[in-house]
């Protein structure tokens, strides 16, 4: 039997947050994480965490789970228990609503704050804007981006500052803008990053990068947005 | 009680997928008050994991592309019961709606030219008299929903929509003249109940594949919208035609884009054959979506499954060669990996037809006004009520979707439901204020569920349900099985609308929201039910053993499901394009 331990908190009934403890019987598959928790809640339906997709593009139930975040519906048991334990807690450093659903209100705000969109001040034509594959490639790895939060609330910049650090995803996405061909604002976007603390925060720790379910890289990024900062500057 | 608080827009949408994002960004540009409600934070909406592309004639593949041969084939796809005046307008427009997400920053895979990349997809000719492969549809790699759901939520951002984000709509809320003015919904995370006033409610809830055990479809399609209209007693159209996608993978039922097959991937049986090129000489793998899947379970019944139980076939990849698959189809490596535990650049993917798609809905026209059917029989527009998505059916899908089109059904008709409302809204909407008692009304299931005292469980009768569809209402449906799920759907419906809930908690309750969609679940289970057992021919993708043929002659018509007497009535087709000649009826073949 698997020992699931989860962290459970109802602020209706519980003075603070407590560890449940199941016994989880896997029947010998090797089943994601997400199945444990959809059937213990077919068992205790106070259970509560947030789903959609259940195949990692929807990035609705980034959790900690073992100790590290991840989603899961895409996290195997085989990939995570060890000693026969699996702990799930909610993701680290954010405020917690309900037993794993935390809120996210910092985390979107920091998205909102690099002005997720296209910006190009010249008419638009009567197709689409030309760009080669080339500039199209320098998109990848960027624009994949689901927005689970795992590697923001996994970097203790972000803990420190969520509110002054734009943080591993929002910076992602903010080099997405600044690498795409058809973007006209790079100055006005970088001015905005242009201060203590909005990308130099970052200390290099590659936390986002460890925990990122899909394989992206936002250190990388956020040195991309340092030197043209710091070229800008000279 | 005490009364209600009540929030007032101009236009609510209900749901934050493709279309109610699409439709809310028509009406936050024009300057209305505009607030989109959604069940869970917009991008995580199920147009996420669309994959493979939207199909539009932008002619970058093909400089001689022409919107008229889209039409042609999505006609034909349709089984010739798809509105030839909505499948032209979704047509004619797409190329500037897809232009639009473009410019909106898109990310679409490109071509050596620099435009749009667009790939071979099933069903697509080059017109009624060139049967020839068409590479129709635009794609950002293998990610095309994920690309342009975010790109929507981003353009919304950008013109300040309001979000509720994370509340849930219940019900409709009618005044004595019948017309909608608005919904009932929850916060989810304090529990509060508001009602939303509106002048022009939009439901772009999407889909509810989740009424059968193997779906593509993510845990939140249960069908909130059609639920709601059936228990507003408005009819539904064609809900009887649910699409089976022929590549879920076996096991997970999670998707694998027709891109793969677009891209040169093909189905082999046990044998390593290449059935479809018995099933259908020309289009082989990439004939409609319903010949494919029904190919397969003939394959699997004959004998020639895979695996050790024979129970699915295999889609090979292979020959492709890395560099094509990490290019194209990167999300179809990672899925398959994590899914089928097999590598698709050394491995074939073993799958199985899987429920993909509701291609009926609530009864639209093509500015997404909600219709119904007086006893004459003449089209009645019920007022303030719209709908376009996946749970409208205006109907460009018909008896069976093409690949691609949903996307650009979306994209095409969430903005001519923004464009229609504004206008309506510049000349003036009077609608009568809601009573104390209609409001009431909206509330009477959330009453209801809170007092229920059964002893259910609400996992249980979910899986119950969807073991019923799954097993009486599948690719090959039979009227004396059907018969008998519509019996054990009754039956279950007094144990699901008794069910107590066991938490009742104010925070985050999400026991209380599956209890909710478990009701709406039933009904669209139920209308689907009735509905197949009515209709007495095999269409598209609703194939009866018994009833093996096309029936031109009786159901060459929508079916319309009334949920009061549940009763199942016919609606014309429209044949009549408006620039273009009709596609008359002729033998569907690939």
């Amino acid at each position: 039997m698997l020992q699931v331990s989860i962290y459970r908190y109802n602020p209706e009934t519980d003075q603070k947050p407590w560890m449940q403890d199941f016994q989880f019987d896997t029947e010998g598959k090797d089943l994601m994480v997400l199945d444990v928790l959809e059937q213990l809640k077919a068992q205790d339906s106070s259970v509560t965490y947030r789903r959609s997709c259940r195949e990692g593009v929807c990035g609705s139930d980034g959790v900690n789970i073992n100790g590290k975040n991840g989603l899961a519906c895409i996290t195997p048991l085989s990939a995570t228990v060890k000693n026969n334990k699996l702990v799930i807690r909610p993701l680290p450093g954010l405020p917690v609503i309900r037993d794993l659903v935390v809120d996210m209100s910092l985390f979107y705000a920091q998205y909102e704050k690099i002005q997720p969109y296209l910006q190009n001040d010249t008419p638009a034509p009567a197709i689409e804007r030309l760009q080669s594959p080339e500039d199209r490639a320098k998109l990848d790895g960027l624009y994949e981006c689901i927005l689970c939060a795992c590697c923001s609330s996994s970097c203790p910049s972000f803990w420190w500052n969520p509110d002054r650090f734009v943080g591993p995803a929002g910076l992602l996405q903010a080099y997405r803008f600044l690498a795409d061909s058809r973007d006209t604002a790079t100055d006005e976007r970088l001015s905005r990053l242009d201060d203590p603390f909005s990308v130099f925060r970052c200390h290099g720790i590659q936390n986002c990068v460890n925990v990122c379910p899909k394989g992206l890289n936002p250190t990388r990024a956020i040195g991309h947005i340092r030197t043209m900062l710091l070229t800008r500057a000279t | 009680m005490t009364a209600l608080r009540t929030i007032s827009f101009d236009g609510v949408i209900v749901g934050g997928g493709g279309a109610g994002m699409r439709a809310a960004l028509q009406l936050a540009q024009s300057g209305y008050k505009t607030a989109v409600i959604s069940k869970v934070f917009p991008t995580r909406s199920h147009t996420v994991s669309a994959q493979g592309g939207i199909t539009c004639a932008i002619a970058s593949a093909d400089p001689n592309d022409d919107w008229r041969w889209h039409m042609y084939d999505t006609v034909k796809g349709s089984d010739y019961i798809g509105d030839q005046d909505a499948i032209e307008y979704m047509c004619s427009v797409g190329p500037e709606a897809v232009f639009e997400l473009e410019h909106m920053g898109l990310p679409f895979s490109r071509t050596e030219e620099g435009r749009i990349y667009q790939r071979p997809f099933g069903g697509q000719s080059k017109g009624p008299d060139n049967p020839t492969q068409a590479a129709r549809t635009c794609a950002a790699a293998d990610r095309t929903g994920h690309a342009l759901l975010h790109t929507l939520y981003q353009g919304n951002l950008k013109n300040q929509t309001v979000f509720f984000n994370e509340w849930y709509a219940t019900d409709l809320v009618k005044n004595q003249d019948g017309a909608v003015v608005g919904v009932i919904a929850i916060c989810m995370e304090t529990g509060e109940t508001v009602y939303v006033k509106a002048k022009a409610t939009v439901f772009a809830t999407g889909g509810a594949g989740r009424i059968y055990a193997s779906t593509t479809n993510a845990h939140i399609n249960t069908g909130d919208g059609i639920g709601m209209a059936l228990r507003a007693g408005f009819p539904v159209q064609d809900i009887e035609m649910w699409q089976f996608h022929p590549t879920g993978i076996y096991g997970a039922g999670t998707l694998v884009t027709e891109g793969c097959r677009g891209e040169g991937g093909y189905l082999i049986n046990k044998d390593g054959e290449r059935f479809m090129e018995r099933y259908a000489p020309n289009a082989k793998d990439l004939a409609g979506r319903d010949v494919v899947a029904r190919s397969m379970v003939l394959e699997i019944l004959e004998g020639r499954g895979c695996g050790p139980e024979g129970d699915h076939v295999l889609l090979k990849l292979d020959h492709l060669g890395e560099e094509v698959l990490e290019s194209r189809l990167p999300g179809i490596c990672e899925l398959s990996r994590t899914f089928a535990h097999v590598d698709p650049v050394k491995e074939p993917i073993p799958v199985v037809p899987t429920c993909h798609y509701m291609m009926g809905g609530i009864p639209t026209n093509v500015h997404g006004q909600a219709l119904t059917v007086d006893a004459q029989g003449n089209d009645q527009i019920i007022p303030g009520l719209y709908a376009c998505g996946e749970v409208a059916c205006v109907s460009v899908h018909g008896a069976n979707r093409l690949g691609g089109n949903s996307l650009l059904d979306l994209v095409v008709f969430g903005r001519a439901s923004g464009l229609f409302i504004e206008s309506a809204l510049r000349e003036g909407i009077e609608l009568r204020d809601a009573s104390a008692s209609d409001i009431e009304q909206g509330m009477s299931r959330l009453n209801k569920l809170n007092e229920a005292t059964g002893s259910d469980k609400i996992p249980d009768l979910r899986k119950e349900l969807q073991s019923i569809m799954q097993n009486y209402f599948g690719v090959f449906r039979k009227g004396e099985f059907m018969q008998e799920g519509i019996r054990k759907l009754a039956d279950l419906r007094g144990r699901i609308e008794g069910a107590a809930l066991p938490d009742k908690s104010s925070t985050f309750n999400t026991a209380r929201i599956e209890a909710l969609e478990l009701h709406n679940l039933l009904e669209v289970a139920e209308a689907t039910a009735i509905t197949a057992e009515a209709r007495n021919e095999s269409r598209g993708a609703h194939a009866r053993d018994d009833f093996q043929e096309r029936d031109d002659e009786n159901w060459l018509c929508h079916s319309m499901y009334y949920p009061g007497e549940k009763r199942v009535g016919k609606r014309g087709v429209n044949f009549k394009p408006l620039t273009v000649p009709t596609f008359e009826p002729k033998a569907r073949t690939y």
